[in-house]
């Protein structure tokens, strides 16, 4: 709308700004007061005295490194297979005609409203026979169920966008189809698969009931479930600013990613949900 | 798991050049099927099968502990349940938190949307700032709000005891409804975002010439609202009541950090987790899996029928 921007639009920007920012810069802050300004009780959002010796703790803490470890583990290797597996469906959606297209969507859709914690039961017994309890395959393989529906989705959107006469314009014009395949086609749907990528990577790096249910030590334990066993001491007094810490340590990844490919994010999420 | 490329399968049935249509089509046909194979096997294997296991366990009784006590005991587990007043309390709470949480988003996610729209300066800012809490880890989000909330270290009360209703020393996790309010924060700070995101594609959508025309013909702001922009996003506001709707329902990470059921906080999911991790009753736990599931779909068929929109051709689908 080319209206000129009112002075209500530029209050409602400011507070989508304070909105979205504040809690983060809250934990921020928190992360660098001292442990014993947090137990004393330090009800002002700022520090008293700023210090860095929350991050040296907890990246010295062997139980938050392994979490750490897992989480990029499992979140990338669940990131990769489900997009693989997801280009290859979309692929078939969008472009070839096949008996069972809508069957697939549904079961798409069907798994997307699926409740996550009533798999636990069943997983937490079926691993125990399989030996997949509390190791990496235990997580994997749930978190691409569960983030395919959504690869699908926005893959398929984006894949019908995609005019793939051009691949036989550049045979036709001398290209291998291997050339063609290369130089033409990948290059226009790498960002498609670069966003389900993203928006599979944030379902895997944000997981906590089956984290919480399917791990039992810190050999498969990821980043959130490790959090909600970082009680400290004294269960009434929880450490504050190192479980802030450890919150903006996670968190760092998510900014990196947002702060990079915005644009694509919002392309995607959009596109998988509302068309037409 | 065997993985068919396209291009082979494709250079196969080009080279005859005059092949009939329907050989054409048939090889199309298993191409597709093959194509989709993989995915479909992974996304069924682990939910319909174990869905179906649950089912089945849900008929024994079978505590972890107590193995060799296992035995069928039909539905009796389900009457357990349904007649626990436990499950009825949580159950209400899950449902508050899912009508509260999704109106007050749907609102202020519509007004987020509304500026977004219309701001021309800082979009990349905007569109970073909105999707920070989308991308944050819940159980960060839940710290963090508890952090807030709390009495000893929280801004909540030094910031807001001026509000006639907020004392200085609140304990938020003291009570039943101040523990929801901040539980319920948290949730409306994470996914507000998303939802103006879905909402704000729905608004591009809505044609600017007929906003115009209804303005020329002297249509005041909320007539434009309420006959022009709302019904033009009909689809759009679908989608996204439905997505958080189903997604507020399953609300587990919030709970389990904020105050771990304590002042009668559980949720279903919650109160499911519990039984199975805690409790080692796989049978209990599988039964309120198992209608935690039919919970699901009654509300999604509910908002579809509400909402009279078809999701496939929402979604543009043939």
């Amino acid at each position: 709308m080319k209206q000129k921007i009112g002075p209500g639009v530029i209050v409602g920007f400011i507070v989508i700004l304070v909105w979205c920012l504040l809690p983060v810069a809250w934990i921020i802050s928190l992360s660098f007061k001292s442990v014993s300004e947090t137990t004393t009780g330090s009800a002002q959002f700022l520090p008293k005295s700023w210090t860095i010796q929350n991050y040296k703790d907890i990246l010295s803490n062997g139980d938050f490194t392994d979490a750490l470890r897992n989480s990029f583990g499992i979140a990338i290797i669940a990131t990769l297979l489900s997009v693989i597996f997801a280009t290859l469906a979309a692929y078939a959606i969008a472009r070839l005609d096949f008996k069972g297209k809508r069957v697939v969507l549904s079961i798409a859709l069907a798994i997307a409203m699926f409740p996550v914690v009533s798999l636990i039961s069943p997983l937490f017994d079926m691993w125990r026979t399989f030996h997949l309890f509390n190791t990496w395959p235990g997580l994997i393989i749930p978190y691409m169920s569960f983030t395919l529906p959504l690869a699908i989705w926005t893959l398929s959107a984006f894949f019908r966008e995609i005019p793939w006469e051009m691949e036989q314009a550049a045979q036709v014009d001398g290209a291998t189809s291997w050339q063609a395949f290369r130089k033409v086609i990948v290059p226009l749907a790498a960002p498609g698969v670069f966003t389900a990528a993203i928006l599979t990577f944030f379902f895997a790096w944000n997981e906590f009931a089956l984290a919480i249910s399917l791990t039992s030590t810190t050999s498969s334990r990821t980043v959130p479930a490790q959090m909600s066993f970082f009680v400290g001491p004294d269960p009434f007094n929880p450490p504050y600013s190192q479980l802030a810490t450890a919150a903006v340590i996670v968190t760092i990844p998510v900014i990196v990613i947002v702060l990079l490919f915005q644009r694509r994010i919002v392309a995607g999420l959009t596109s998988g949900a509302v068309k037409g | 798991m065997s993985t068919t490329v396209a291009t082979p399968a494709q250079s196969a049935k080009t080279p005859p050049g005059k092949v009939v249509a329907s050989d054409r089509a048939v090889a199309e046909n298993r191409l597709g099927q093959k194509l989709v194979a993989p995915a479909v096997v992974i996304m069924v294997l682990v939910t319909a099968y174990p869905m179906l296991q649950a089912l089945y366990l849900s008929l024994f009784r079978y505590r972890l502990t107590t193995p060799e006590d296992k035995g069928f005991v039909g539905l009796s587990n389900y009457g357990v349940i349904l007649g626990d007043s436990l499950f009825w309390k949580d159950t209400l709470n899950t449902v508050i938190i899912m009508v509260v949480t999704v109106a007050i988003e749907l609102v202020i996610g519509f007004a987020f949307a509304m500026v977004m729209h219309r701001i021309m300066i800082a979009r990349g800012l905007m569109r970073t700032a909105i999707l920070i809490p989308y991308g944050i880890v819940t159980v960060v989000s839940a710290f963090a709000w508890q952090f807030a909330f709390s009495i000893n270290n929280g801004f909540v009360n030094s910031w807001f005891h001026w509000l006639p209703w907020i004392s200085p020393q609140q304990n938020w996790f003291g009570d039943h409804w101040h523990a929801m309010f901040a539980i319920m924060a948290s949730e409306i700070w994470k996914t507000t975002p998303f939802m103006s995101l879905l909402l704000l594609a729905g608004l591009s959508q809505v044609s600017e010439d007929m906003l115009e025309a209804a303005q020329v013909d002297g249509a005041t702001w909320t007539q434009r609202l309420y006959k022009v922009i709302l019904p033009n996003m009909k689809a759009a506001i679908m989608v996204a009541v439905l997505f958080r709707a189903l997604d507020a329902f399953r609300i587990f990470d919030n709970i389990v950090i904020m105050t771990a059921g304590a002042q009668n906080t559980e949720s279903s999911s919650f109160l499911t987790y519990r039984q199975v991790i805690q409790q080692m009753q796989l049978g209990m736990g599988s039964a309120l899996s198992v209608l935690l599931f039919l919970a699901v779909l009654v509300i999604a068929f509910l908002i579809v029928k509400l909402f009279r929109v078809d999701l496939a051709s929402a979604r543009g689908e043939g």
